[in-house]
């Protein structure tokens, strides 16, 4: 692979606290924002945002993992952890959308699913694997955009998709390289050198054929300057991408998704 | 049972880190101390039992193959793709050398051995973990063979049996390792619409990626007696919280009571009682009414 330089710092500023957020970018993309709530089971995780809405003249299905800005909303959003009921709303929404016949979009962006008591006795193992299995058989549209943190199975459990994006400032990672970092070099000052090796920017994972689109992010891509110009381009990009993709078959859809993902890592 | 010391040992999240259950052997005698009960065993009547204390019922981590002796009617298991191996796709560093020292002190090529048997004479497509390659941890050649049984299972017709024991997606391989927890998830699901039976059964530990993969995607979830199942592992969890978890948390039996696992079976009854459930579904494979 080549070496990306700075991966570690990409890491450190997906984590600033002054990015866009997944709730800026359903503001910027979307119109018409309805915000629909909780997961039938036992709760609603406000970790996660799941609504409907219009991106330009199409009803979209829109689910984002919320961080929030300042400290009271990113403790509001639980820093953008989701719990299993936070999963199992997604899949919800996605059934609904999957009925209708909506695109889904997914904003990812979290450091990782929750890891906590009550969220392993509430089954966040099984609410992650129900998602990817039902995401790779859903008979709708799918497309999952890394916006910052791409935090292992917190991050694909929202990920599977027809195509997946990646900002260019963000990293997706199977793990923190700060955990990496202290299991394999038992030393947290290893995390630059971990990163660097993880792969974890959007040039490498592009290549390796695990997101299929990076978004070129504006110079200082902070809430303050929401930048119209790259949410304009966004929004059409996601327009005619679930254009294309709506004009297939389901047949063909199902199987180009499975397909994507198969190849992941095929021998012969 | 004395479950603390089962707790003790996994302790990562995605990722596979080595970990031993610690049995000092007596160099002389070949005999050993119960890591349980502390009581003093032979090896031989630790192999009748199971691999399991007969005093206390510790069960002894085995190997993936001996798994497969203890389910598979004997001679009837065909293995498939047993030369598949991992690639080291991001060259990352001493991983070669891991894969080397996983080869050596497991036997196996990688972490899972797949293929098809009979179990009392039903035909299965079945899949076993081994603990002793890289904690079981799942890279691309993990995900590869798990799918291509699946896929052989659909397209056969034959139920699928996995046994799981894993510390979760193999970091080493990056991003390819996360990628095939959606894969494999996938080649379940199509199995399952296809109307194949998919039993688990979860062994100490399985957490992780492969928790939050295939391991979780049984029609029927078995577990072994004190088998830690679990996302994120223990260790990982109290420093998140810097608090002392609840005893027993995260065991097969507080899983049972959270609603995330069908039955707990002891070893020597597994083999029959996934018979029974095979013969209960007609041998495990129902064609799809669409
Ligand atoms: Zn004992």
């Amino acid at each position: 692979m080549p070496s990306i330089n700075k991966s570690y710092e990409k890491v450190l500023r997906a984590r600033g606290k002054q990015r866009p957020v997944a709730s800026d970018c359903i503001a910027a993309c979307i119109s018409d924002f309805i915000e629909l709530h909780g997961d039938r089971g036992c709760k609603d995780d406000s970790a996660i945002i799941a609504g409907i809405g219009y991106l330009g003249q199409m009803p979209v299905t829109v689910i984002g993992i919320e961080k929030g800005h300042t400290t009271p909303e990113k403790i509001a959003h639980n820093f953008g952890a989701a719990s299993p009921e936070g999963y199992r709303k997604a899949l919800r929404q996605m059934k609904l959308a999957e009925k209708f016949h909506r695109p889904v979009l997914c904003f990812v962006d979290t450091a990782g699913a929750y890891c906590g008591i009550e969220a392993e006795e509430h089954g966040q193992a099984e609410a992650i694997a129900r998602n990817l299995a039902e995401m790779m058989t859903l008979k709708t549209p799918i497309i999952s955009v890394i916006i910052g943190e791409g935090g292992s199975g917190g991050a694909i459990g929202l990920a599977v998709a027809d195509e997946v994006w990646m900002f260019s400032g963000a990293y997706y990672s199977v793990v923190a390289p700060e955990s990496c970092a202290n299991i394999l070099w038992k030393d947290m000052s290893h995390a630059d050198e971990a990163a660097e090796s993880l792969c974890l920017t959007a040039d490498p994972l592009l290549e390796l054929g695990i997101i299929d689109r990076k978004i070129e992010e504006p110079e200082n891509f902070l809430k303050q300057q929401v930048n119209d110009e790259f949410f304009n381009a966004l929004r059409i990009g996601l327009y005619t991408t679930f254009e294309k993709l709506c004009s297939k078959s389901t047949r063909e859809l199902l199987d180009t998704r499975y397909e994507k993902f198969r190849r992941v890592g095929r021998y012969d | 049972m004395n479950l603390k010391s089962l707790f003790k040992q996994p302790q990562n999240t995605l990722e596979g880190t080595e970990s031993e259950q610690n049995v000092k052997v007596n160099a002389k005698t070949g005999d050993f101390n119960c890591p349980g009960c502390g009581a003093p065993l032979l090896r031989t009547e630790v192999r009748v039992n199971y691999y399991s204390c007969p005093k206390c019922d510790y069960y002894f981590r085995i190997g993936g193959r001996r798994r497969l002796d203890f389910i598979c009617d004997k001679g009837s298991f065909k293995e498939f793709d047993a030369d598949m191996i991992s690639h080291d796709p991001l060259t990352f560093p001493n991983y070669s050398e891991k894969l080397d020292a996983a080869r050596q002190k497991s036997g196996e090529k990688e972490a899972v051995i797949c293929g098809v048997g009979k179990i009392n004479g039903y035909p299965c497509a079945v899949f076993s973990m081994d603990a002793n390659f890289m904690m079981g941890s799942m890279g691309a050649a993990v995900g590869e063979k798990i799918t291509k049984l699946f896929e052989y299972a659909t397209e056969n017709k034959l139920p699928v049996l996995g046994v799981t024991v894993s510390g979760g997606a193999r970091m080493q391989e990056g991003m390819v390792s996360l990628v095939q927890m959606a894969k494999t998830a996938g080649a379940v699901k199509k199995h399952s619409d296809a109307g194949g039976l998919y039993i688990v059964l979860l062994t100490n530990p399985t957490t992780g990626g492969v928790t939050a993969s295939f391991a979780m995607l049984g029609d029927i979830e078995l577990a072994e007696p004190g088998a830690l199942v679990g996302f994120a592992g223990p260790r990982v969890i109290e420093q998140t919280l810097r608090q002392k978890l609840p005893d027993g948390f995260q065991s097969a039996e507080s899983t049972l009571k959270c609603g995330y696992i069908d039955a707990i079976v002891e070893r020597p009854h597994q083999k029959n009682f996934i018979t029974a459930l095979l013969k209960m579904h007609n041998g495990g494979f129902c064609d799809a009414v669409n």
